[in-house]
C-alpha cells in the first residue's frame, strides 16, 4: 500500500510540473465550456426578417406587430412585392420574409383559414430552422388567442409546435453535457494514455518493471490521479454553467455525479488499453483523438442528434460510449428524470467499462516486446 | 561460492536475427562480471533475460536460484537495475527520484542511506534540481544510487558509463569496488576495453557469441604471440602502409599508437625496410604487453 500511495504521489508530481499538462486539465474545460456559451449561443435574440404584407388588414398588423415584440425578431423592412424577397434575403443581413398573402384578414373570416409563407435563407441551416421554428410557434400562439376570441370556433387551424424541456429553447441546455462528455473522454482517454507511453518512451517503465510493483498497482497508480481531478472537473464545469449562464441540474445532482464517475472510469480504462496499444506517445495521441475524439463530436448525438444519422452511421455510433453517457446527461440535467429513465445506458456504460479493463489487463505485458 | 547468475544455452531471436547464440556462463555471490564487447553484440538484451524483462527462446537461465519466466515476480524483488538509456523522471528533482524508488521497492532513503553515501554524495548537493537537468555524471550517479537503494542481491548495470567523462568513469568504477563490502553481485556491460580491468571476470561477446571468459589478467594473457608498439609523426600514414605489407598478421590504431603483429617468419627488420620504403618516417617500433582489447581483436579476427 506505501508503495502504491508513493507512485500516486509521483503522478501527481508528474501533473502539477506540467504546465501543458495542467491546459489540458483545467484550462480547456474552463475555456470551452465559455466558449461554446457566448460563441456559439444557439439562441434567437433579435434575428432581422422582413415583411411582405400584401393585405394591410387588421389582422395581419395584429400578427406582425406579434412577431415583431416577442423580443426574438427585429423587422428591417416592408417589402412592397415579390421581387424584393430575394433581394433582401441576398443581403445576408435578413434571416427570413413573413409573407401575409392578399385579402389574409378576409379569408380568415370568411374561410376560417388564410395562409402566411414563411421564406428563410436555406443557407444557413440552423439559423432557418431556427427562425422558422421560433416563427411557426408565434403564429400558433396567435391561433389559439384567435380561437379562444371566437369561442371555440377554430380558426387557421395549426399543429401545435412547441419545444418541450427548454421552452425557451437555451442553446446552453444543449452544448453542457455535450461538452462534459467530450472533456471527460478527452482528459481521461488522452491523458492516461499519453502518461503511460511516456514511461515507455522515456525507458521508465522498463524499470518499473524491473520493481515489486504489480501491473494492477501500476495502472492504477496511473489512473487514479486523472479520476479525481477529472471529477474536479465536472464539478468545476458544473459550477460554471451555473455560476455563468444560470444552468440547473434539474434531476438528482448525486445521481448525475455518480453517473460521471462510472463515465470517467470507463474513460480512464479506455486511457489504459489505449496505452497497452500504443507503442509510443504518438501513436497514443493519434487514437485518442482521431479514434475517440471525432466520433465523440460528430457520433455521439453531441451536435447532430442520432436519429437523424443514415442507418449505418447509427449503428457505427452505437459502438461509442459517449452516445450513452449523452443520454443519460441530457436526462437527468435538463428533464431532470431519476435513474429508472437511464439504467439500460449505465448499464452499457458499465459494461464498456468492464470489457475495458479486462482488454487491458490482458493486453499488458509484464516484460519488454 | 554460490552462484547467483546460471546460464546454459541461451538463444534469442529477433525474427530472423540471431541476437544471441548459445551464451552459457555462471556468476557467483560477490563477483563484479562484465560483459565487454562492441555495440550490437548482444549485451542489451541478454541484460534483459537476466533481469526478466525478456524471455530466451533457447537455454535455461538461473537467477538468484529462480526461473525469470516463471518466478520472475520473486527475482524483481532483489535486483537493482539501470538501463542503458538514462531512464529516471526528468521532471522530478534528485530526492524526489531517490525516494519513490525506495517507495517502490518498500524501503526508505534513510533505511539504506549508508549503501548510497559514497555515491549519492556527490550529488546531494544538487538534490532539488530536476534530474533531467543534471550533466552526464551526476545523472549516471542518480542512476545508480536509485538502482541500489533497496540493497539489491544483484546489480545490473547496463552500459553505466557510456557517455560519461573520464573522470567520472573513473570514479564510477571505485564506488562499484565499494560495494563489495556488502556483498552485492555487479554484473556490468561496457563498451570500453580499458573498464575491463576493473571487473574480477570477464565475459567478450561479439555477435551474439561469447568469445572467452576469464579474468582480466587470463585473457590477456591468452594473447600468445609477440605484439609491437609502432609510433610515427604520420600515424595514418603508418597504418596504411602497415596495411599493405604482406608480412602483417593484424595490424589497429591503439591510442598514439599502432599494434602490430606479423606473420611467422617476418622479422622486424623486414618491416622496417618495408616501411622505409614506403616513405614513412621518424618509425619507432618495440615489442609490447598485450591488452584485453588486442586479445578481443584477435579473437575476432579468427572468427
Amino acid at each position: 500500500m506505501k508503495r502504491f500511495m508513493g507512485f500516486v504521489n509521483k503522478e501527481f508530481l508528474h501533473i502539477f510540473r506540467d504546465f501543458r499538462t495542467l491546459i489540458i486539465l483545467f484550462g480547456i474545460p474552463a475555456v470551452q465550456i465559455l466558449l461554446f456559451g457566448f460563441v456559439v449561443s444557439t439562441d434567437l435574440k433579435n434575428a432581422q426578417i422582413a415583411v411582405l404584407d400584401l393585405s394591410h388588414d387588421e389582422v395581419t398588423r395584429k400578427l406582425s406587430g406579434k412577431i415583431i415584440s416577442s423580443g426574438f425578431f427585429d423587422k428591417a423592412e416592408n417589402l412592397l412585392n415579390y421581387d424584393d424577397v430575394d433581394r433582401v434575403l441576398k443581403s445576408k443581413k435578413t434571416k427570413a420574409v413573413v409573407i401575409f398573402e392578399e385579402d389574409f384578414g378576409k379569408r380568415l373570416i370568411h374561410n376560417g383559414k388564410a395562409s402566411v409563407s414563411i421564406v428563410s435563407d436555406g443557407s444557413e441551416p440552423n439559423m432557418a430552422t431556427m427562425t422558422t421554428n421560433y416563427l411557426t410557434a408565434i403564429i400558433s400562439d396567435f391561433n389559439r388567442e384567435l380561437s379562444a376570441g371566437s369561442a371555440g370556433s377554430a380558426l387557421l387551424v395549426q399543429p401545435e409546435v412547441r419545444m418541450f424541456y427548454n421552452p425557451s429553447l437555451k442553446g446552453q441546455y444543449m452544448f453542457v453535457p455535450g461538452v462534459i462528455t467530450l472533456i471527460m473522454i478527452l482528459i481521461c482517454a488522452l491523458m492516461t494514455s499519453i502518461t503511460i507511453t511516456r514511461e515507455k518512451e522515456f525507458g521508465t517503465m522498463e524499470v518499473l518493471l524491473v520493481s515489486p510493483l504489480r501491473p494492477l498497482q501500476i495502472i492504477l497508480g496511473k489512473v487514479i490521479p486523472y479520476f479525481i481531478l477529472s471529477f474536479v472537473d465536472v464539478i468545476l464545469i458544473l459550477l460554471l454553467s451555473w455560476l455563468v449562464f444560470g444552468l440547473p441540474v434539474k434531476g438528482s445532482i448525486l445521481l448525475l455525479l455518480v453517473e460521471s464517475m462510472l463515465y470517467i472510469f470507463m474513460s480512464l480504462s479506455l486511457g489504459v488499453l489505449i496505452s497497452t496499444v500504443a507503442k509510443n506517445m504518438q501513436q497514443a495521441i493519434f487514437i485518442s483523438l482521431v479514434g475517440m475524439m471525432l466520433p465523440t463530436i460528430l457520433l455521439s448525438g453531441f451536435i447532430f442528434p442520432i436519429e437523424n444519422m443514415p442507418d449505418i452511421y447509427q449503428w457505427v455510433s452505437a459502438i461509442f460510449p459517449p452516445r450513452y453517457f449523452i443520454v443519460v446527461i441530457k436526462n437527468i440535467m435538463v428533464k431532470g428524470t431519476g435513474f429508472l429513465f437511464v439504467w439500460k445506458e449505465t448499464l452499457i456504460l458499465l459494461l464498456f467499462t468492464l470489457a475495458f479493463i479486462g482488454f487491458s489487463i490482458r493486453n499488458f505485458k509484464v516484460r519488454l516486446q | 561460492m554460490e552462484t547467483v547468475v546460471e546460464a546454459a544455452g541461451i538463444g534469442k531471436k529477433f525474427g530472423n536475427l540471431s541476437a544471441l547464440k548459445d551464451i552459457s556462463f555462471q556468476i557467483g555471490t560477490g563477483e563484479v562480471f562484465g560483459f565487454i564487447g562492441p555495440d550490437g553484440a548482444g549485451k542489451t538484451t541478454l541484460f534483459r533475460i537476466i533481469t526478466s524483462l525478456m524471455i530466451p527462446d533457447e537455454g535455461k537461465i538461473k537467477v538468484l536460484g529462480h526461473d525469470p519466466v516463471t518466478e520472475f515476480e520473486e527475482i524483481r524483488k532483489h535486483i537493482g537495475y539501470m538501463p542503458g538509456r538514462f531512464s529516471l523522471y526528468q521532471d522530478l528533482s534528485v530526492e524526489e527520484n531517490l525516494r519513490f524508488y525506495a517507495t517502490v521497492f518498500g524501503t526508505t532513503l534513510e533505511e539504506n542511506y549508508h549503501l548510497i553515501r559514497d555515491i549519492y554524495s556527490h550529488i546531494e548537493p544538487f538534490k532539488k534540481r530536476m534530474a533531467g537537468k543534471l550533466s552526464g555524471g551526476m545523472k549516471q550517479k542518480l542512476a545508480l544510487s536509485c538502482a541500489l537503494i533497496h540493497q539489491p542481491r544483484l546489480l545490473v548495470l547496463d552500459e553505466p558509463t557510456t557517455g560519461v567523462d573520464a573522470v567520472s568513469r573513473s570514479e564510477f568504477w571505485d564506488m562499484l569496488k565499494n560495494l563489495r563490502q556488502y556483498n552485492i553481485t555487479i554484473v556490468v556491460s561496457t563498451p570500453y576495453m580499458d573498464e575491463a580491468m576493473r571487473c574480477d571476470r570477464v565475459a567478450l561477446i561479439q555477435d551474439g557469441q561469447l568469445l572467452q571468459i576469464g579474468s582480466p589478467g587470463t585473457i590477456r594473457d591468452g594473447f600468445s604471440r609477440k605484439l609491437y608498439s609502432v609510433t610515427a609523426p604520420e600515424k595514418y600514414k603508418l597504418l596504411l602502409a602497415l596495411k599493405s605489407f604482406a608480412g602483417t598478421e593484424s595490424v589497429f590504431p591503439f591510442g598514439d599508437s599502432v599494434h602490430l603483429t606479423l606473420k611467422e617468419g617476418v622479422t622486424v627488420q623486414a618491416i622496417s625496410d618495408y616501411l622505409e620504403k614506403s616513405g614513412v618516417v621518424g618509425v619507432t617500433m618495440r615489442e609490447t604487453n598485450a591488452g584485453i582489447e588486442d586479445r578481443f581483436l584477435e579473437l575476432m579476427n579468427r572468427k
